[in-house]
């Protein structure tokens, strides 16, 4: 059942502006004294941190409500500065620009005939009816507005209102000062305010030019003691300071009959101050700076973006119960678990609730003290504190070495321990930037010593973690509920399979998936030693291989047997290997006999490699995880991942620049390969000069002989790796992870011993730089691989300089092109969130809001979760046949 | 002279879309168990809501080729007026 009724609906919130009558019906006080404290430390009475204000002080008293500090104590109250002249209101110059432009600075209406004025007011009502947008009727009234020249009620001559940003207005090129503007707005009549977009209860168009001037209470702007008994002030109050000051300095000049000059100066800088106490970031006028230079933080800056008060205190917050630090692997942790320091362990704590059930318990644990072990030295989760709630008080007993015994004996039911982190705790493991669900998993903790977090190497492509140093977050959840969830929803395992494509974002990666294909390449026969060694670090075998003996009498196992000995019994599977050159093959006739077939939980013929096992592709685990479950998919991934570390270890690997060693004549061909392209090049430059080329359909000369060019340039680099490739067997370490998947492609390869090929700036040979040449070491006009950023060195011979330079170039773009698309994308995602972050699939499928309006009448239109799907689709048609097949 | 206007209906990218007789929309209503207002609008101004002569209140089915499920249908409750929130009260 679909609940249609709303509880509760919020029908509108309006926004006001404060008039002047009502900032000074509220406040509690005037403010004229620029100073905060007198020497003795006390606040001065009508200074900025009049105690009338609020207080900060706990114990102390407000002199407006006669409360303390504190939840339900004194709000603080504002007070006000009457400002000595008027001065513009920075946020709504774009408002009183209209106001001025629409009318008349004589009489005050609006400068178009009352005909035009009912139309434009019917206009508005429809708007207002279809739910369209008022202000748009204001922006037609004020385009006709702009086309008047004379007043059509009073005759006045109607003059061009200009805003000189940020708060100066000009008519016909003349100053208006602000109690000019002021003066205006007052004339105009109440009933022409609704057609300038302005409801009349909410404001009058002259409050825009404030006259007096709110002071926050010092609850807004607490100031706080520095260790050295120094007051440091709140930004806010440093420019109240000077708005009050710069006040005092006009009121006395005015008042003493300064001349005209020296008062608009003041004037100005009055503007100025309040223009930076509203926003301190308003263009078209310097920042107000702390006296260290940096730029203050005023009322605008409190709200606005990331570290705003929206997105940073109101839609996220600081939590406790988390911790915070460095990244490590450790293989011999399950996908499922996570490695935490005990200096963390200590620090973090689970709320455990005493109860007649568990008490016994509660009191042994609270005797062990803050900081137990075993008698070995060991960990032993401690107590950091009990909980008493008494009469609605929550009352925090520390547990120390000394009152351990004694509060232990306190303990009573309904209290509660804050117990410290032990083995098999659920906790919430996090790495920022939290770009999908898997940014945010569900872990049972492992209490490890020395001070990082360790887990599973598996698990590093949800997370997209490496070990340079990165850094992860930890939160403990304090409540059954939440553990629950966690525990059913969260837990890494529940997300091998990724929803964005169906199949395993978790699985092995680099030195498991070279370790297993060393193991089953060529089905490698390994000495009984070496196979029991690997065998041992897998924990849950599903069978034993079979051992062979040679003609020499040695005992040996198959590489593949040994793999098998993870595999299900009645698993039967095949595909296409990562190896095999020849897409798509079908593994029954392989012709590199590469192509995995796995009949009855025994390969029959194959290579383990990243196709298998890896993540982002694994079949085996998108299978195994479809057949045997969750619980098995997380298995089969902590074997296969111990399985592959044992092989490699046993077998040995290493890489090395020499790996890229080709013999002398390769190296000859590849040059010549290259002298060829160059010569193929200055050939087309040639025809291109003589006006001979024949330019492609839809291109002209230029792009033709550029497409030439980079085609040439391609090809060249292209053969030159098919050569290198040539002489780089799979008995090459760099090949072997390049053709298994674990790491680098042999595109890499081949750039490090062939060519590393042409530089690229916007897909195009490199042209910038010089006049008519990229760099003063070519001829100018010159059009040749080398001059526009053609690298024919290989990364291993080294690159020359101009090479370097174009290397450089087409590098830097790289490097732009990622930060750009970083913030952007971020930027999108951010709203694509807020935006769909409360939609939910109903039980009927249907994606509904929390209107409970429809969405989707069928999620994803097809109702599949891509999650459980098979790669996308809601059935996989070759596997049902292949399953019939085999049981046949 | 009438121009002969081209027909809408007949062009590839529109969909399929059908005005619901009194009782289908019931039984449109009763199996998603919810009121024509939270079912999506489609405006009356809409070409094809002219086209097929649908009126205010009419529940219109569409049937759309879908890349995921061949065929995918969808109710829309033709409305004079957009009924998104405003800014302004009434
Ligand atoms: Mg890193
Ligand atoms: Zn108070
Ligand atoms: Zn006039
Ligand atoms: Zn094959």
């Amino acid at each position: 059942m679909v609940d249609t009724g709303i509880t509760k609906k919020i029908g509108r919130i309006e926004f006001t502006l404060l008039s002047p009558s009502e900032i000074r019906k509220m406040s509690a006080t005037k403010v004229i004294t620029a100073d905060t404290y007198d020497d003795d430390g006390f606040p001065i009475p009508m200074g900025l941190m009049d105690p009338r204000l609020g207080v900060i002080e706990p114990g102390l008293r407000c002199k407006t409500c006669g409360l303390r500090v504190g939840k339900d104590g004194c709000p603080g109250h504002f007070g006000h500065i009457d400002l000595a002249m008027p001065v513009i209101h920075v946020g709504f110059v774009k408002d009183i620009r209209d106001c001025l432009r629409a009318t008349c600075r004589e009489c005050g209406r609006i400068l178009l005939p009352d005909k035009r004025l009912e139309t434009y007011r019917e206009m508005r009502e429809r708007y207002i009816k279809e739910g369209k947008d008022p202000a748009l009727v204001l922006k037609m009234l004020l385009n006709e507005c702009k086309n008047v020249e004379k007043c059509p009620r009073c005759g006045r001559e109607v003059g061009k209102i200009e805003l000189d940003k940020p708060t100066t207005f000009r008519e016909n090129g003349k100053k208006l000062t602000p109690s000019e503007v002021r003066e205006w707005l007052e004339k105009i009549p109440d009933e022409d305010l609704p057609l300038l977009d302005i409801e009349r209860k909410a404001a009058r168009p002259e409050w825009m030019v404030l006259t007096v001037l709110p002071v926050p209470p010092v609850t807004v702007r607490p100031s706080v003691t520095l260790e050295t008994g120094e007051r440091s002030e709140d930004d806010l109050t440093h420019k109240l300071v000077d708005v009050i000051r710069i006040n005092q300095r006009l009121q006395e000049n005015r008042d003493a009959g300064a001349p005209q000059l020296i008062v608009e100066d003041l004037w100005e800088l009055l503007q100025y101050h309040v223009t930076t106490y509203l926003d301190n970031q308003t263009s078209g006028i310097p920042p107000a700076r702390h006296r260290s230079g940096r730029p203050l933080k005023t009322l605008a800056q409190r709200l606005k973006g990331k570290e705003g008060r929206f997105r940073s205190n109101l839609s996220g917050k600081r939590v406790n119960f988390s911790a915070r630090t460095v990244i490590s692997p450790d293989p011999y942790l399950s996908i499922n678990e996570v490695g935490v320091p005990i200096e963390i362990a200590r620090e973090l704590t689970v709320p455990v609730r005493a109860t007649p059930h568990n008490l016994e318990w509660c009191k042994m644990m609270v005797k062990r003290g803050p900081a137990p072990t075993t008698e070995d030295g060991k960990y032993l989760p401690g107590v950091n504190y009990i909980i008493r709630e008494r009469e609605g008080m929550k009352q925090r007993i520390k547990v120390t070495e000394k009152n351990a015994d004694d509060v232990s004996e306190k303990l009573e039911p309904g209290m509660k321990i804050e117990r410290q982190l032990m083995d098999g705790d659920i906790v919430l493991f996090n790495r920022q930037p939290s770009l999908h669900r898997m940014s945010m998993m569900a872990h049972k903790v492992r209490v490890v010593p020395y001070r990082t977090f360790r887990f599973n190497l598996s698990v590093c492509p949800p997370y997209n973690a490496d070990f340079d140093g990165d850094e992860m977050n930890l939160h403990v959840l304090q409540g059954e509920e939440a553990r629950a969830e966690a525990e059913i929803l969260l837990k890494v395992q529940e997300h091998i399979l990724s929803p964005r494509f169906g199949g395993p974002i978790i699985g092995a990666i680099h030195d498991h998936i070279t370790g297993c294909f060393l193991l089953t390449f060529n089905n490698r026969k390994v000495p009984l030693d070496n196979a029991l060694q690997i065998l041992s670090a897998v924990v849950e075998k599903e069978k034993m291989p079979k051992i062979y003996k040679d003609e020499n009498g040695k005992s040996y196992m198959y590489g593949r047997d040994i793999f098998s000995a993870l595999l299900p019994k009645d698993l039967t599977i095949s595909f296409p290997a990562k190896v095999c050159s020849h897409p798509p093959c079908d593994p029954k006739d392989c012709p590199t006999k590469t192509c995995v077939i796995i009949e009855k939980g025994v390969i029959k013929q194959g290579v383990i490699d990243e196709n298998a096992i890896g993540a982002f592709k694994g079949a085996l685990i998108s299978r195994i995880i479809q057949d045997y479950g969750n619980d098995g998919g997380r298995k089969f991934i902590d074997q296969v991942t111990r399985l592959g570390i044992a092989a490699i270890s046993v077998f040995g690997f290493t890489t090395g620049i020499d790996d890229e060693d080709i013999p002398l004549e390769a190296k000859r061909q590849i040059e010549e390969t290259l002298e060829n392209a160059k010569e193929k090049i200055n050939h087309l430059v040639e025809i291109y000069r003589r006006g001979e080329l024949e330019p492609l359909p839809g291109r002209n000369l230029d792009e033709t002989l550029e497409m030439e060019i980079m085609r040439v340039t391609g090809k060249a680099r292209d053969t030159a790796g098919e050569i290198a490739g040539k002489h780089l067997g799979l008995n090459n370490s760099a090949v072997i992870m390049a053709k298994s998947g674990a790491r680098g492609s042999m595109l890499n390869l081949s750039q490090m011993a062939g060519c590393v090929g042409q530089q690229a700036v916007r897909g195009e040979r490199i042209h910038r730089g010089y006049r008519y040449r990229t760099l003063p070491h070519f001829k100018k006009g010159s059009l040749g691989a080398d001059a526009k950023g053609f690298v024919s060195s290989s990364y291993k011979k080294g690159l020359t300089p101009t090479e370097y330079f174009f290397h450089s170039m087409g590098g830097r773009e790289g490097l732009v092109d990622t930060a750009v698309r970083t913030s952007r994308s971020g930027y999108m995602q951010r709203r694509l969130i807020n935006a769909l972050e409360n939609l939910k699939v109903e039980d009927d499928l249907t994606v509904r809001d929390t209107d409970s309006e429809i969405i989707q009448f069928m999620y994803g239109e097809d109702g599949v979760d891509p999650m459980r799907s098979a790669g996308g689709l809601a059935v996989d048609v070759n596997r049902i046949i292949s399953d019939i097949e085999g049981g046949r | 002279m009438t121009k002969k206007r081209f027909n809408i209906l007949e062009h590839e990218l529109v969909p399929e879309h059908i005005v619901l007789s009194k009782e289908e929309a019931e039984k449109v209503l009763e199996h998603y168990n919810i009121k024509p207002e939270k079912l999506p609008k489609i405006l009356a101004s809409d070409p094809v809501v002219r086209t097929i002569n649908a009126k205010p209140g009419d529940i219109i089915k569409i049937i759309r080729k879908s890349r995921t499920a061949k065929k995918a249908v969808s109710y829309r409750v033709v409305v004079e007026e957009t009924t998104a929130p405003t800014l302004m009260k009434k």
